[in-house]
């Protein structure tokens, strides 16, 4: 067998998934340890920026995007950096391609980091890659194949990737290039791994909608109505469950859910997991060390019926 | 019809007589229906300089109006009057007037960057909805949006500690737009939430909002970073020909204007 890629990696989980995200920072650890992957947490790490920062100056979220990969990079020695949270890895890709293509750039995150008083990030010391990369490609379907316990068959799962981890195209360089890469139009990495565990993954359309993430709180009709469309379409689709891989994402959704039924008396039905939590449930792990009971969403009582919990 | 005529099918720009005869012939009732001749006299021929200093609206220039950003957009197929093809035109041509007409509606883009993704000459349209609702707010044409509040106090935290608390967050976002915190939906979201939560956590979580997460050693970065956004604040007010002085726009208040559920079932319809 050759020697796969990303065995050990530094991790970094942003503010997210410190908060309504921890299912996901959980669920995401609980894999690295039951498939023996070893990812070291970015030490004092400071938030990406998020969707908001760069309406204040786009450089800024570049400096703080650059101040994470910096410390993976020059103190720690690692030359992957993995996020689990699209925002922060959305970030960190933009300031890799800003950081090498623009001059200005350069110059701000330059003299914001000898102010601040550490190293300046240089294009190319580590690369980014998302918790997707990073199952597929250190233990890939064959790895997961091999190893299920609880095959998720007859679970029927709709792959929702939202928009921070395929759009803009340019900040992906190493996405749509063909066989084996991840596409911008129609992502299928998610899809490919919990299929990998028996899932029978429906044909969702809206893979790469809008959930309305950065309103939820400041526009909530667009977003309650934005969830509303993912949440219906994923239903004609015959899905039971949604599996996410945002914590922005992922809390839209549950939160409009919910809002969508209180506010409005509109009912969906399907449930909403991490495909971390997915993934870690084929694999025979305990759904409370995946945090499934810390999500808004009730999955327990499907993945009961479906023997994958008790 | 080409974008910029759009306007002028209005209701209000529309004459209409009931007896009408033009040489002889009569074209009273349907036949006398006329765009009203209009003469436009306050072209503002900086806009476009102006929302290009912002950040985002950088490459505002390169549009060649194809229409693929509004074609792709996510805000336009809820509500058709989201145009970033017409407000790029209008900016480019300076017609500021015709542009507030839709002030109240620029910020509510999403930021999925669908258009940037579609678009063929790299304009960045996102960037120039954000430059766009900046310059509104900063010459004073509107408050301050739920959108910018929301910004400008995530971005205070981040700058402050380098870590966000999601709770602080959303209490200082709800007491700035005038929204009670306790809100019917959130509660119900609440009680779910701890349906099955080991008491544990909600200790930690309880912590975590007493306890602010920070950044060890930011004061440094803190200080860079404050120095930084006053230079740029600067900056931009300069290339808007503002004094150095000008006021801060007031918070927008109430900011969800609440569909009725009849409305919401009729628009998911369509």
């Amino acid at each position: 067998m050759t020697a796969k890629k990303y065995q050990k990696v530094a991790y970094y989980p942003g503010c997210a998934l410190e908060g309504t995200g921890h299912s996901y920072n959980r669920s995401t650890k609980a894999l690295g340890a039951a498939l023996g992957l070893e990812i070291d947490e970015v030490k004092n790490w400071n938030c990406c920026g998020a969707m908001e920062v760069k309406n204040i100056d786009p450089k800024l979220q570049t400096y703080l995007s650059s101040r994470v990969m910096a410390i993976a990079a020059q103190e720690m020695g690692y030359d992957a950096v993995m996020a689990p949270c699209n925002g922060c890895y959305h970030n960190l890709k933009k300031a890799e391609y800003d950081l090498a293509n623009d001059e200005e750039s350069r110059q701000v995150v330059d003299s914001l980091s000898k102010k601040a008083g550490h190293g300046t990030y240089k294009a190319g010391e580590v690369e980014t890659i998302h918790a997707l990369d990073w199952l597929k490609e250190s233990i890939g379907e064959d790895g997961i194949r091999e190893r299920v316990r609880n095959s998720l068959k007859g679970l029927k799962i709709a792959n929702y990737y939202g928009c921070m981890y395929t759009r803009p195209r340019h900040i992906f360089p190493e996405k749509d290039k063909g066989p084996g890469s991840e596409s911008t139009s129609q992502p299928h990495f998610m899809d490919d791994l919990l299929a990998a565990a028996g899932a029978e993954i429906v044909d969702y359309p809206l893979k790469t909608a809008c959930c309305g993430g950065a309103h939820s709180l400041s526009d909530s009709d667009i977003s309650t109505k934005l969830v509303l469309n993912l949440l219906r379409a994923a239903e004609a689709c015959g899905a039971d469950v949604i599996a996410t891989e945002c914590p922005t994402c992922h809390s839209g959704l549950e939160m409009h859910q919910v809002r969508a039924e209180k506010r409005f008396g509109i009912k969906t039905t399907p449930v909403i997991l991490y495909f971390t939590q997915l993934l870690g449930l084929a694999l025979g792990l305990n759904p409370r060390d995946l945090g499934v009971h810390e999500n808004i969403s009730d999955s327990l009582p499907l993945l009961r019926e479906r023997g994958l919990a008790v | 019809m080409p974008i910029h005529e759009k306007h002028l099918i209005r209701e209000e720009n529309l004459l209409t007589h009931d007896k009408l005869v033009i040489e002889g012939v009569d074209v009273s009732g349907h036949w006398s229906t006329f765009i009203q001749t209009r003469v436009v006299s306050d072209y503002n021929e900086k806009m476009e300089d102006e929302i290009a200093a912002l950040p985002g609206g950088e490459h505002i220039n390169r549009c060649w109006q194809c229409g693929s950003c509004t074609n792709s957009c996510t805000v336009n197929a809820i509500n058709p009057d989201f145009n970033p093809r017409y407000w790029i035109y209008l900016i480019r041509t300076g017609m500021e007037s015709e542009l507030l007409r839709d002030k109240d509606i620029i910020w509510q883009c999403v930021s999925c960057n669908k258009c940037t993704y579609a678009c063929p000459r790299d304009v960045f349209p996102e960037g120039v909805m954000k430059a766009t609702s900046h310059w509104l707010t900063l010459k004073g044409h509107t408050p301050k949006s739920p959108l910018q509040i929301f910004d400008e106090e995530f971005a205070g935290q981040v700058f402050a500690k380098g870590k966000i608390e999601e709770s602080r967050l959303i209490r200082r976002f709800f007491a700035r737009t005038g929204q009670p915190v306790v809100q019917d939906w959130l509660l119900s979201m609440v009680k779910r939430m701890i349906k099955y939560l080991p008491v544990k956590m909600l200790i930690g979580l309880g912590l975590q909002t007493l306890f602010h997460p920070r950044a060890r050693g930011w004061a440094r970065a803190r200080a860079a970073i404050n120095e930084y956004v006053h230079e740029k604040e600067a900056a931009h007010r300069k290339a808007l020909g503002l004094p150095a002085d000008a006021p801060e726009a007031p918070d927008a208040q109430q900011p969800q204007p609440h569909l009725d559920r009849k409305a919401l079932i009729a628009a998911l319809k369509n």
